[in-house]
């Protein structure tokens, strides 16, 4: 029972497994439900959903499966005399459309066609509207009989179980949406390691206990806190074509300034090269040479770049490329450095994923990252940090 | 089906459909069931109200940074016997005396069928909940101390919480049924209100509830109030006994509306609203 449907979930990414389905098939036989579409609906969401990100690919799953099997389902026939739906059919058609109707199918057929409109009508509007549609627009008017019209005056069935999930109410809160803070720093927790270091100034009970027990005098142990020992290099792109996405690289910055105790920050424009900086008024009076960043920050730093990589491709491939001076080795070779100095470097891009393959730069910069680019979105930030997480 | 009828709201909350269906599932299946949804739309209330409505004793466990998963069980107090044992104490000498009982321990061993609450789940240690698995699901654990094995006769119902702060093991999440609150739309909303002010003036609600939905709808918010914030505001209003025409007034340079302090709770938003009502001025 509902193989299929426990296929369909798992192929669309939801992580469905024996076990829910198990719990779906012990819930139907002790007749947790009423037996209504919705109920089911309702049931099989709380039970394969786990996480509200999930549930409007859940909605389209269910549509999907069951669409063919629920589309009459409880609908109460309403009989529509013929003779009525012909006079209604002249009253808005003028000699001239019906001929044209007649010669596009056969008369019964769009009369058929027309009282299921007609049904649908009358519950959408409850028999209290004007069933002929609202805003002035008429079911019968332009196009109005041709296939593609009909279905026009037919979507809306707002009363029909089914419609509960084709509406896909949750659509917006899909993990590609945008961050906030606090959504970021949830992503940025899983690069958390644990560590016991610095000073000790905390009881340790457990050892207390046990060194007490041992001498048979009080034996007091202290040890340190624990704290997050990642140490994190975050290189942010600044100016040009980063403009728009200021707030988004605001959020992240906030988000990780407070997460991250050994965090260091410099700024670039565009393609980092041999300069760079961490206050953007004075950033041709106060640079850091790159090679300085390169040898001070141990290895185990993990870098996070962040910048839209959309440039002229010669401001990374060529030396002389950059747009603000002249460099004297090539975009590409600081990249090659700075990957090969931290093997736990990703760069995050705040372009939807979907326009990085008509930018020339974004491909080459994806190459030279070893293809660990993510979009800026919270389950592309998950993912970053996954890959820096997975690293020592 | 058990001693529980079917949960369809109550008095004082107004459930929706499909609310209802996974509270009856984890209900009859004894599953936990994990609520999340926006700060403010229900979740810990949910478990008190099911509580009342089911006629069953309420057992909150509230869970912060600090909570271990061993504490739900129990807790040995070993400074408390050396303590004694320094003192020549006879409680000493049984060792039951210095075991605490956990929240799921009081829950498996109750002499009523509880509701057991385990409220913001996501404040603990990321471990916590798989700690929690084998217990949830087998309803028993073993006290090492004592040697037993404490087993609870029925499956108590467990609702759980969570903020989404993060995120929950798979393994943990396959043994729940799972209900998001989202939001409530105005349909909803009224019927809430009605619940909790019965004899509240019908336009000053469909005033306050247009001016509610449109801060929501204010770009940039960094915290939308949400239903608790809206049910301060009303009592607010109707404390203070606002003329009806305050609210009516549309007038764009008093782009804050009345007593917004229970409504905007971070400063930001305050000024966000001050600046937006500065431009409706100048431009107006």
């Amino acid at each position: 029972m509902f193989f299929n449907f426990l296929d369909e979930l798992r192929s669309a990414g939801i992580s469905a497994s024996m076990k829910e389905h198990l719990l779906l098939l012990e819930a139907l036989d002790r007749d947790v439900i009423e037996r209504t579409p919705e109920e089911f609906y309702f049931l099989s969401r709380s039970i394969f959903v786990k996480d509200e990100g999930l549930l409007d690919r859940f909605d389209q799953v269910f549509n999907k499966v069951f669409k063919g099997l629920l589309t009459n389902y409880g609908q109460e026939q309403v009989d529509i005399p013929e003779d009525w739906l012909r006079a209604v059919a002249e009253k808005f058609l003028s000699e001239e459309e019906m001929e044209k109707i007649k010669a596009l199918g056969n008369w019964d057929e769009i009369m058929e066609t027309l009282k299921k409109r007609l049904e649908e009508q009358q519950e959408r509007h409850e028999g209290g509207n004007k069933w002929v549609g609202t805003g002035g627009t008429s079911p019968f008017g332009n196009g109005g009989y041709n296939p593609e019209g009909v279905r026009i005056g037919g979507e809306s069935k707002h009363k029909r179980a089914i419609k509960v999930w084709e509406k896909r109410e949750f659509q917006n809160l899909d993990s590609t949406k945008e961050l906030g803070t606090r959504n970021i720093k949830i992503a940025m927790r899983r690069l958390r390691k644990f560590a016991r270091d610095g000073a000790l100034d905390e009881l340790d009970i457990d050892e207390t206990i046990n060194g007490t027990a041992r001498q048979g005098w009080l034996d007091i142990h202290m040890r340190a806190e624990r704290r997050n020992a990642i140490k994190l290099l975050l290189l942010l792109d600044v100016g040009g074509s980063m403009d728009p996405f200021i707030k988004l690289c605001e959020e992240l910055f906030s988000a990780a300034t407070s997460e991250f105790k050994n965090l260091e920050f410099f700024y670039f424009h565009n393609c980092p090269y041999e300069g760079l900086w961490k206050d953007n008024r004075r950033r041709f009076a106060e640079r850091t040479p790159t090679w300085d960043i390169l040898h001070k920050f141990p290895h185990d730093y993990k870098i996070v770049f962040v910048g839209d990589a959309a440039m002229s491709p010669y401001e990374v491939t060529h030396p002389g490329g950059s747009v603000e001076h002249f460099n004297e080795e090539s975009g590409a070779v600081w990249l090659h450095r700075f990957s090969n100095t931290y093997p736990a470097s990703v760069w995050l891009n705040p372009v939807p994923q979907q326009q990085w393959g008509y930018s020339q730069s974004t491909k080459i910069i994806r190459e030279l990252m070893n293809d660990r680019m993510y979009p800026l979105t919270l389950a592309g930030l998950d993912d970053a940090m996954r890959e820096l997480g997975r690293k020592n | 089906m058990s001693k529980f009828g079917r949960f369809s709201g109550t008095d004082n909350y107004v459930a929706t459909d499909d609310l209802k269906v996974a509270v009856n599932a984890a209900a009859t299946l004894r599953r936990p069931l994990l609520v999340k949804g926006e700060p403010g739309t229900g979740k810990t209330v949910l478990a008190q109200e099911i509580a009342k409505a089911m006629d069953a004793p309420l057992i909150e466990w509230n869970i912060k940074s600090t909570t271990k998963a061993h504490q739900g069980l129990y807790e040995y107090d070993a400074v408390a016997r050396l303590r004694d044992s320094q003192l020549g104490d006879e409680r000493v000498h049984d060792i039951k005396n210095y075991i605490k009982k956990g929240k799921l321990w009081e829950a498996f061993t109750a002499p009523e069928l509880p509701i057991l609450l385990i409220d913001e789940i996501d404040k603990a240690d990321i471990e916590f909940p798989n700690d929690l698995l084998q217990e949830l699901d087998r309803m028993e654990f073993y006290v090492y101390e004592t040697h037993e094995t404490i087993k609870a006769a029925e499956r108590p119902i467990v609702i759980i919480t969570s903020n989404n702060e993060k995120e929950l093991p798979d393994a943990f999440l396959r043994r729940c049924f799972f209900h998001y609150i989202k939001f409530p739309d105005r349909g909803t909303m009224q019927a809430i209100i009605d619940v909790h002010f019965p004899g509240i003036q019908k336009i000053l609600v469909s005033k306050a509830m247009d001016i509610f939905y449109e801060v929501r709808d204010v770009p940039g918010l960094k915290k939308k109030p949400s239903t608790s914030e809206l049910l301060d505001w009303l009592k607010l209003l109707l404390a203070e006994d606002m003329p009806l025409d305050v609210l009516q007034n549309k007038d764009p340079t008093k782009a804050i509306p009345p007593l917004h302090g229970a409504l905007l709770k971070n400063e930001q938003d305050v000024m966000l609203f001050e600046r937006l009502a500065f431009m409706a001025r100048r431009n107006g």
